[in-house]
This record gives C-alpha cells, structure tokens and sequence, in this order.
C-alpha cells in the first residue's frame, strides 16, 4: 500500500478535478428525478396521437353507451337508476377510474421493462449522475402528469353529459389518479424486477385488470355480488377509488372512517410501489 | 502481485480492488493508477473482469473489498458527482430509439443539469464531430451500427468529461467503422481526455493506448506500454507454419529448438524468433514442408499468449 499511498498524494490538478465534481453533482442529485420525467414526457409525444385519441375518445364512448345508452335501460327498469341518483351519474365517477388504471397499467409495465431490458437506456441514465431512485420518481412523475390530464379530460367530459352534481365533483380526478398510481407503482415495482417477458403483462391484464374492472362495483354496486365475493372489491383499488370518487362526485353516503380508509389505502399501495420500485431499481443497477 | 502506477498524479486510483458475486471473483485484488491525459486499456478475452472494473470506475458497481478513488472522490459516497465527470460508451448501445438523434444529445445532457440553451450548439457541434450532422433529424434504428456508436460517443462527450470509458467501443463493427471511430477517438486523445478502454482486439490496443494492463480471471497479468509488453514477452518476429490440423503437434516436435519459444496451436504452430525468415530456413533444411508459412511482428496476441496460454479471441 505505502508505494500506492505515497504516489496517490492529491496534487492541485486533482484537488481542482474533486471541486468541479462536488459543484457538477448538485444539480442532478436535486433534480435528476425532473430530469427523467422531462425525457419520459418528450418520449410520449412519439405516441402522442394515441394518448389524445384515448384521453378523448375512451370518456366519450365510454360516457355515451354506459351513461346514455345502458342507462336507458337500468333507470327505466330501476326507476331511481342506482343508488338513488341516475345511472350516468352512478357509473361516471367508476369509469374515470377505471381509465386511469388502464393508462397506468400501460405506463408502469412496457415502459420499465423497456428501461431496465429491452432498450436498457436507464443503465445509460445510471452512467450520467442520475440515481436508481430518482429514475423510478422520473418515471413516476411522467405518469402522474399523463393520467392528472387524462382525468382532467375526464372530468370535463363528465360534466358536458351532465354527470357531475355536487361541487366537489373535480375531486373525482384525485380519486382516478390514486387509483391509477395504487396499482401502477406495484406493478412499476414487479416489472423493475423481471427480467425476462413471457407475456406476462398480458395475464396481468386480462386476469387482473379486467376482472377488477368488472368486481369492483364499477358498473353496479359491490353489495350486488354474492358475499364471498365482496372481497375482491376489499382488496382492488379500483374499488376503493371508484367509491371514493362517488363520494366526490354526487355525495354517495358512506361513513366517515370509510371514506378515510379509501385515500389510506390508496396512498399507501402507492407509498409501497413507489418505494419498492425504487429499491429494485437500485439493485438492479448495481450490479 | 503487479501494481501499475501511473507517473503524472492520477485521476483513477485502486487498491486492491475486488467485486465478488457470491464465491466467484470477477475482480481479484487489482491495483492500478491512471494518470489525467492518459489513454489506459485493460486487454483480456471475455469474462476476464474488463467490464466489471470499467463498471467500479464508473461509479454504477459497488466494490466487496479494496480502495477505489476516482477524480480524488470515493465512488461508494460520490456516485452522481464522479459520474458528472464521466463520459461512458457502454459495450451495448442504449440511445433512446424513441427520440431523434439530436434529441439523444440533448436528453442526455440534462441528466447534467446543463441547460437547453448550452445544450442545443453542444450537440451540433458533437454530431459534427461524429459525422452525423446529416443525420440529427433521423430515427434511432435508421442508423447503422458504426453511426450508432459514434453517437453513443458524442452523447458520453456532452458534459465535456474529462475520462471517458469506453467498454469494447469498436466490438461488432466493420473494419471501415472501425477505423472511423479510432480516428474520432485518436483526436480526443490529442485534445487531452483521459481514455480508459477495455478491449479484446490488440490492434485497438496498440492504437489507442499508451499503456495497458493484460488482465486474465479477475488479475492484472502484465502492465506497459504496447510495445514495451511485446519486447518484455515476445520476441521481435514470430513464424507462424501451418501443416494441417493433425501434423502441427508433430511438426512442432521436430522444430524444438529452433526459436526462443514454440506455441502449438490447434491450426498452427508458432515460432517465436527475432528473425523470422533465417527461422523459416532453417525449418526447411529440417526436410520439414508447411502448407504455408508467415512471418509478422509479434503484437499483444503473443503477448496474451505467453502470460496465460491461451488466446484472447476463443
């Protein structure tokens, strides 16, 4: 070691070489998670089209043959629609959320394992100062603006067909992203771990999503399913933001602690993503 | 064990440098100092521990053991601030296939915290260097190979680093591609950037490196300038025969004595003298009769030859 030690003396140069890098570190360890988001966002407008296409078109036709079509039928065969109030009314504040877990099934899976295996350009980001975890914020960041304008879109479509009566119905669009991030930010977390696709995300969809969508009192209540199945809607959070959003929306009656319950579980299923993909991440980068 | 100084103060410093994956030592123990303006190579076949020491440097692979010090900072507390003073050109291509070629430049010089506004010259100024100013408005997968790692080069120069590493950067090109990247490389050497490069072609060794460590299951073999090596381990000439696959062994036996040194390789059989053609004569009057016969310079081959006993490319 000595003949290491002696020939390793810091000389000016080197001195002058360990400022410039202490300065050079402070901008991306503050605000390299902006700095992936930035690129995420920029990487978006190649498949632009198709996110203005389904922001407008998803609530559009979803609104129209639910709201107005199928609504037809269940306020004339129930009278009252469901839940005292009509069925437009009903089911908007479900499909909002239901939109927004779609765009962040989609957003949280194929984009990590883009970055992470197929085109591996968060190693090239880990080679620039950004950190593991703030690669996972840049991602996360990306997705939160994608789905708070997607539920935005939402939210105004809701509205034009009359959907919203309370006040505090934009509060809907904070029960569709949580939703959203709830699942998304897990799913970030499994996909940041995989290390080979064998279509996977497929049955995630197929066997996951779908079947939430459709028990998870989206398009009637969850107290319309036999009891042993009432568990699914305990577990989704799509249930948890569909309600949510129902209370927001025209003041659906549940009591207080459920309410409360529903952004807890929400934000902490979105804690835990988050935070578990950050960890993956980091060891997955290190290697 | 070898340890390799360098003789200008260095900007890259390891001691004893070790990464383990479980029992399995891909870095065992090395020790070696680059100096600023150097261009360093670790010459070894595939598996030998290139990539992972390239990987420490470059502050993205926790070290088990050892000391590492890079531009004076430790990597395990510094990561973000020694990698602002990085450029990397990786052994994969990983530019963004979602954006456009500028647009990579541009991107990637974010993650420094550098502005729009210094970045947008910044990369034209690096895509007239790389020879792709034509090309900034392409896609991605429109360039081909050679283009792409040329500007996976100007993207590893946007922050002006001051080392750029540089692991197996002419790996799967042709040689025209090659050549063109050497050039582009030889001229940041002149500018003054350290190089630090694994490879396991020795002609790209020789090109580009002032000095270089052989490096062979985890340890540093042998450490000098090219040419320093071959004269330290090989001889001036070395005579390559080819007498059929079955008859080399054979072959070999009869010509013992005739160089320093015979190496007997499955398609042929090397001898290492300091004048090939006087060799080559005195293997025919042996009545010997090779299908061909070549004299060449020993090169860094023979150097890897001699210090594992085997070849770089298996």
């Amino acid at each position: 070691m000595s003949e290491l030690a002696a020939s390793t003396t810091e000389t000016p140069d080197l001195e002058s070489a360990k400022a410039k890098a202490l300065a050079a570190g402070v901008k991306p360890r503050k605000y390299g998670g902006w700095y992936v988001a930035e690129h995420r966002l920029l990487s978006m407008r190649t498949y632009l089209q198709t996110m203005v296409a389904t922001g407008v078109g998803t609530p559009l036709l979803y609104l129209y043959a639910m709201g107005v079509g199928l609504a037809t039928l269940v306020d004339a065969d129930q009278g009252q629609g469901l839940d005292k109030v009509s069925y437009l009314v009903f089911v908007a504040p479900a499909l909002i959320c239901s939109a927004a877990l779609t765009t962040a099934t989609e957003e949280f899976s194929y984009p990590i394992m883009l970055g992470f295996k197929w085109n591996p350009t968060f190693f090239g980001m880990n080679s620039a100062p950004l950190e593991g975890g703030q690669i996972i914020n840049g991602v996360t960041y990306s997705v939160l603006f994608r789905l708070v304008a997607q539920s935005i879109v939402y939210y105004l479509f809701m509205l034009l067909f009359g959907a919203i009566p309370s006040p505090l119905g934009w509060l809907s669009i904070f029960a569709a992203v949580a939703t959203g991030t709830a699942l998304g930010t897990m799913l970030m977390a499994y996909a940041s771990r995989l290390e080979e696709d064998k279509g996977q995300f497929n049955y995630i969809m197929r066997f996951g999503v779908i079947p939430l969508t459709l028990f998870s009192g989206t398009f009637f209540p969850l107290t319309a399913l036999p009891v042993w199945l009432h568990w699914i809607g305990w577990i989704s959070p799509l249930w948890h933001g569909t309600e949510l959003s129902r209370v927001f929306a025209y003041g659906y009656s549940e009591p207080i602690w459920l309410t409360v319950t529903h952004v807890v579980y929400l934000v902490a299923l979105t804690a835990i993503g988050w935070w578990l993909a950050r960890r993956i991440a980091v060891r997955r980068l290190n290697k | 064990m070898v340890v390799v100084s360098a003789s200008k103060s260095p900007v890259v410093a390891a001691e004893s440098l070790t990464k383990k994956y479980k029992d399995f030592a891909a870095v065992d123990g090395i020790s070696f100092e680059i100096a600023q303006g150097e261009s360093f190579g670790f010459l070894g076949p595939n598996g030998a521990g290139k990539s992972t020491t390239m990987r420490m440097v470059g502050a993205v692979s926790t070290r088990t053991s050892g000391s590492l010090s890079v531009v004076g900072l430790d990597p395990n507390n510094y990561g973000p601030e020694i990698r602002s003073q990085l450029g990397v050109v990786p052994q994969a291509d990983n530019l963004d296939t979602e954006l456009k070629v500028r647009d990579n430049l541009i991107v990637y010089g974010r993650y420094f915290g550098l502005s729009r506004s210094y970045l947008g010259p910044k990369a034209d100024e690096l895509l007239e260097f790389a020879q792709l100013k034509e090309k900034a408005k392409e896609r991605i997968d429109d360039l081909s190979g050679g283009m792409k790692r040329r500007l996976t080069i100007a993207r590893a120069l946007i922050n002006d680093p001051r080392i750029l590493l540089l692991d197996e950067p002419t790996t799967g090109l042709d040689p025209q591609a090659r050549h063109i990247l050497w050039d582009r490389l030889f001229r940041l050497k002149e500018q003054g950037t350290t190089l630090i490069l694994t490879t396991h072609y020795m002609d790209e060794a020789e090109q580009l490196c002032d000095r270089l460590v052989v490096i062979d299951k985890g340890k540093i073999m042998a450490e000098g300038s090219p040419a320093a090596l071959i004269r330290k381990y090989s001889t001036r000439e070395v005579l390559e025969l080819r007498f059929g696959s079955e008859h080399n062994a054979a072959a070999a036996k009869k010509v013992e004595g005739l160089g320093e040194r015979i190496e007997v390789l499955p398609d042929r059989v090397l001898i290492y003298s300091d004048n090939g053609e006087a060799t080559l004569q005195k293997v025919t009057e042996t009545g010997l009769n090779p299908i061909t016969s070549l004299v060449r310079r020993s090169s860094l081959e023979d150097v890897f030859l001699r210090l594992t006993g085997r070849s770089l490319i298996e």
